[in-house]
């Protein structure tokens, strides 16, 4: 649970190596942090992201947990594995995600199922094993990282904003649902975030950093939002686009 | 049963439990037997700050009894003044009824809102700690029911082990049912309070020291001004009383006792609200508000003893992020670090609505009972305050250095590591209670934080 400073005492970070997951943990990482989890694929990759934090807090423990983040059905024992090792959950951070650049689904329209495994079937797998747990514990938060890409899904990518938008349809009414539980979903919408996953790609405006993301997040779980975007315009800049008339949206050169 | 949000008089760390409000034994006795894996904790009033009364996805056990229309559940010999008491009555129901007939609680915190069971499990303190100590001395039996569903008699001498780890044990070894409590005679319900402005911390200090003239008053503590800089950093009013005399009160009832609740914060307050700003005009009021020569004169029980009571549900003036209320104590030798703790949260700007100074005196037989000799401070804060966890982690450090430690009914934020710190006999006290309650049944959020038990222990 949190305690009287918003402090969380156990905080998790599926995708150990996502950029805006580490930058999120080193926001949430401060002193009252008793385990911080990093669930990825590649733990050497993890374990040097956060050395320097092992430097600074030295009564904190780190764990590492390997999982395949296309693997859905693994989900419910990734949780367990990390129940057993630290107790109760208190923050997860859910940062895997796949975005495939530059594959021609029409040649090959089989090569979208791990996107769609890693972005959607699996994570509601893994939100749904979460919630069971935090339930029971009669507290929890997760952070889902959503994107704007689903908020009107464009060409270009439809796989990765298809996977997006059932994403984050599928956070916002698992959040409703889990009312009165205890546990609750931030879910964060940021813009197009500067990272390992989009260079090469061309800027889009209002483009974004992790620091900025882990900022807002940090600040919105003192809060009870549900819906946080990164930067906030986009909220309102979204609100236009997802409204106009199709003939428009296609229009717009997107 | 209902599933509930809680959370302590702080309004931080929520967390959802089945809330379950009876006092009957057999009641309580069939809950704590259904209780899941996330155990059972008590609650009373809900007036300690932190999560030492709730217990997330698990059950609370709510024995509070107030508009009880049985009446008061207890059994009172003025001839003694003996008070045998259900652990749900509270200390304002027990002045209630004793008070008139010339007894008064031995032991008082700052609230009257507080139950029997919770006094002891906290083993509170009052302004008289230096001559009378705390809750528990003035204990001399309790009900217990162990999480077998076997209830037990506890005193300190027919099992003293048993009944200290009780004795501010954090509701953590079972269900407190009834307790005895000697009560004290007084003459009248009046206490002779001699209210003394102090120009500096050395002024604080030396004016409440143990070689001074604190000793020959009942109750003395000391309002200070944490916001006050240069010269006159840690200025503060002390206050220092006796019982009245039935003489010295020239009235025809002089034991008349009539408490009663004036304002209440309204339910939504904005958050900053109170700020060093309007802290820093409340401050300089209070203190010019004190006589600048010594003063002596009578003053009400509640005016006295329970001044925030006045004021219903004072928690909220903090707004919706709730505010935590730090207190530590170090060794009577350690006011350098007193003074370091208030040059920190002065300089980080942290304003304190109520900050107050006491000297403390010897230690009981209870492992995890929180006084001890020396100085205990204690400040409120808003909990949203920037940086705040990284500040607090400062000033624990200087305080657990000093040999000093923290006051669990009040904590929220402090670790594991700083309560074994803290606490030297906790692992006695562990051992304690894995006798009374082998299987861990008993848990609380502050348990699961502070490691206070072995949570892995299977229900």
């Amino acid at each position: 649970m949190k305690n009287g400073v918003g402090v969380a005492q156990n905080v998790v970070l599926f995708g150990g190596t996502s950029e805006i997951g580490q930058a999120i943990i080193h926001k949430l990482v401060k002193p009252g942090v008793s385990h911080v989890v990093l669930v990825s694929r590649n733990i050497d990759a993890a374990v040097n992201q956060v050395s320097d934090i092992a430097d600074k807090f030295p009564d904190l423990d780190i764990h590492h947990v390997r999982f395949d983040a296309d693997d859905a059905a693994s989900m419910v024992h990734v949780v367990a594995e990390i129940v057993e090792e630290i107790g109760d959950l208190d923050v997860a951070v859910i940062a895997q995600g796949l975005l495939q650049e530059g594959v021609d689904y029409y040649a090959n329209p089989a090569a979208l199922l791990p996107v769609s495994d890693v972005n959607f079937t699996g994570t509601m797998v893994l939100m749904y094993a979460l919630a069971a747990r935090m339930k029971t514990q009669g507290y929890g938060k997760m952070v889902l990282l959503s994107s704007v890409a689903g908020e009107r899904v464009r060409k270009g990518n439809p796989v990765y904003g298809a996977t997006k938008a059932g994403i984050d349809g599928f956070a916002l009414a698992l959040d409703h649902e889990l009312a009165g539980t205890g546990v609750s979903i931030l879910v964060v919408r940021p813009g197009f975030v500067t990272t390992k996953m989009t260079s090469g790609m061309d800027k889009a405006p209002f483009s974004t950093d992790a620091e900025s993301v882990a900022t807002a997040v940090a600040q919105a779980l003192s809060s009870s939002r549900s819906i946080l975007w990164v930067p906030g315009i986009l909220q309102y800049m979204f609100f236009v686009l997802k409204n106009l008339p199709i003939a428009i949206w296609r229009k717009l050169p997107l | 049963m209902t599933s509930q949000r809680l959370s302590g008089w702080g309004r931080t760390a929520w967390t959802v439990a089945d809330l379950i409000h009876t006092t009957d034994p057999d009641a309580i006795r069939s809950a704590v037997q259904s209780a899941g894996e996330r155990g059972v904790i008590s609650r009373g009033l809900g007036r300690s700050y932190g999560a030492a009364a709730q217990n997330a996805g698990g059950t609370v056990l709510e024995l509070t009894a107030e508009n009880d229309p049985m009446g008061i559940d207890a059994d009172f010999d003025p001839l003694t003044g003996l008070l045998t008491v259900a652990s749900s009555v509270s200390i304002d129901a027990i002045l209630r009824m004793c008070v008139p007939q010339g007894w008064f609680i031995p032991v008082t915190p700052g609230t009257r809102f507080v139950t029997v069971g919770g006094a002891i499990a906290s083993d509170v303190h009052g302004k008289n700690h230096h001559v009378d100590g705390s809750f528990g001395q003035h204990v001399r039996s309790i009900t217990l029911m162990l999480s077998s569903g076997e209830i037990i008699e506890l005193s300190c001498e027919l099992n003293p082990a048993w009944f200290w780890a009780t004795v501010g044990g954090m509701g953590l070894t079972g269900v407190i049912l009834r307790a005895t409590v000697a009560m004290l005679k007084i003459e009248s319900s009046k206490v002779e309070v001699e209210t003394m402005r102090l120009e500096n911390f050395d002024a604080v200090c030396q004016a409440m020291s143990s070689d001074g003239t604190d000793d020959d008053y009942r109750y003395s503590v000391c309002w200070v001004d944490l916001l006050a800089t240069g010269s006159s950093m840690g200025r503060g009013v002390l206050t220092r009383g006796n019982h009245a005399s039935a003489k010295s009160v020239e009235s025809n009832d002089p034991l008349a006792y009539d408490p009663r609740l004036n304002v209440s914060a309204p339910a939504w307050v904005p958050n900053g609200l109170l700020n060093k700003w309007s802290i820093k005009a409340f401050n300089e009021a209070w203190y010019r508000k004190a006589p600048a020569k010594n003063h002596v004169g009578l003053e009400s029980i509640p005016a006295f003893f329970h001044p925030l009571d006045g004021v219903n549900r004072w928690n909220r003036l903090y707004g919706k992020q709730g505010f935590i209320q730090y207190q530590f104590i170090v060794p009577l030798d350690r006011t350098d670090v007193l003074r370091r703790v208030i040059e920190k949260f002065s300089a980080a700007g942290v304003a304190s609505f109520l900050a107050v100074l006491k000297r403390m005196g010897p230690q009981n037989d209870a492992p995890m009972s929180f006084p001890t000799e020396g100085w205990t401070l204690t400040l409120d804060m808003a909990a949203g305050i920037q940086g705040l966890a990284e500040l607090l982690a400062e000033v624990d450090s200087l305080v657990l250095d000093a040999g000093g430690r923290h006051y669990l009914a009040k904590d929220s934020h402090v670790s594991s590591h700083a309560v074994r710190r803290g606490y030297p006999r906790l692992d006695e006290w562990m051992g304690v209670q894995e006798q009374m309650d082998p299987l861990g049944v008993w848990r609380s959020d502050l348990s699961r934080r502070l490691n206070l038990i072995d949570h892995r222990r299977s229900l």
